[in-house]
């Protein structure tokens, strides 16, 4: 994930998540890693709701595959107060909107498709940077290549 | 696949405990979620049925500190053992950083120890990763049990391409932290190849 395109993402989530009036919005990868969020997480368990959100869609794609679907591209859970609308983005990551009756299915499912088509936009771009990247490695050093058998000690010295 | 955030200076791991149903995956976790202190852990999850079987998966977040400036926070997951489960415990093995697997020391759970490896084989392949090649440890649970086997021949049995291995008792901890320090430094090691 790169600076730039991390602050892309940020941006379209705060202005989805102002937009479709809602509490909160959240990326999450299809593994369970949160990737940004906006709204009052206050009180909300964020790692949980990743993981689990994850845990939720990998179940439902393995239902869509079952019956010969390619992928069921939105899940929506309706609670007493609160809702929880889930996507699929550029089928690699998970777009999370959790709304009260101060919003509507309606308005958060258009706002979700605009949104959705920016960070479809934004993952591409990320893709190409990434796979320009790959090509010249010795350019792009990751911080672990000089990692120690010490430095990894030091984390379990407790 | 770690998921490395340079704009937030955070990795992500995913380790996956696997083994026979009531091996100990889940009790592996419950001992780390009791003993690390609160603000290095996150909520313990378990989707389980009213008899405490693990129905879908145990999620523990767990914050190990940092490595040249970036936190490092694994995420613990555990698999359902029982066999009519499979679908749910492929699901699990996406994007996986780290394997452990927990093998039942009794005599009698033997065979279901080693259809259970052969399982996490063949699921890891259908999911594009060769255990040859994945983070690895092999624990050997459940030691105090008068009918455990000889560690000698369960490790001649189970060991895949000689692997860490500890001797368990994942009730009172022993073995617990050793098995996932093992893994969770395998798996930093591979971060630096990359």
């Amino acid at each position: 994930m790169y600076e730039e395109e991390y602050l892309q993402i940020k941006d379209t989530l705060q202005r989805l998540q102002v937009d479709s009036n809602a509490k909160i919005v959240f990326l999450v990868d299809k593994n369970g890693q949160q990737i940004a969020t906006h709204g009052d997480m206050k009180g909300v368990d964020a790692t949980s709701l990743a993981s689990l959100t994850a845990g939720n869609v990998a179940a439902t794609d393995g239902l869509a595959k079952l019956i010969g679907e390619k992928e069921f591209s939105i899940l929506f859970h309706e609670g007493e107060r609160d809702n929880i609308h889930i996507s699929l983005v550029a089928q690699r990551v998970i777009l999370v909107v959790i709304f009260d009756e101060k919003s509507s299915l309606g308005l958060v499912r258009l706002r979700v498709k605009k949104a959705s088509l920016e960070l479809e936009r934004t993952f591409e771009q990320l893709v190409k940077k990434s796979e320009a990247d790959r090509g010249r490695t010795d350019k792009f050093d990751s911080p672990f290549a000089e990692i120690t058998d010490e430095d990894i000690d030091s984390l379990f010295s407790e | 696949m770690t998921f490395i955030n340079y704009a937030a200076r955070e990795i992500n791991c995913k380790i996956v405990y696997y083994g026979p149903g009531l091996c100990g995956k889940t009790t592996n976790l419950q001992w780390i979620y009791d003993k690390t202190n609160p603000q290095a852990k996150g909520k313990l999850i378990s989707l389980a049925t009213e008899t405490d079987r693990t129905l879908f998966f145990d999620f523990l977040p767990l914050d190990l500190g940092t490595v040249r400036g970036f936190k490092t926070r694994f995420h613990l997951y555990t698999v359902p053992g029982q066999v009519f489960y499979d679908a749910s415990r492929k699901l699990i093995l996406k994007g996986v950083d780290g394997m452990i697997f927990v093998a039942d020391s009794q005599e009698a759970r033997m065979e279901a120890n080693v259809e259970s490896m052969a399982n996490l084989e063949k699921n890891l392949k259908e999911q594009g990763y060769d255990l040859q090649n994945v983070p690895f440890a092999l624990q050997l649970n459940k030691r105090d049990l008068p009918t455990a086997l000889p560690a000698e021949e369960m490790y001649r049995q189970l060991n895949f391409k000689g692997e860490p291995t500890f001797e368990a008792v994942a009730m009172n901890g022993t073995g617990v932290f050793d098995t996932l320090k093992a893994v969770a430094k395998l798996v930093l090691t591979e971060l630096k190849k990359k």
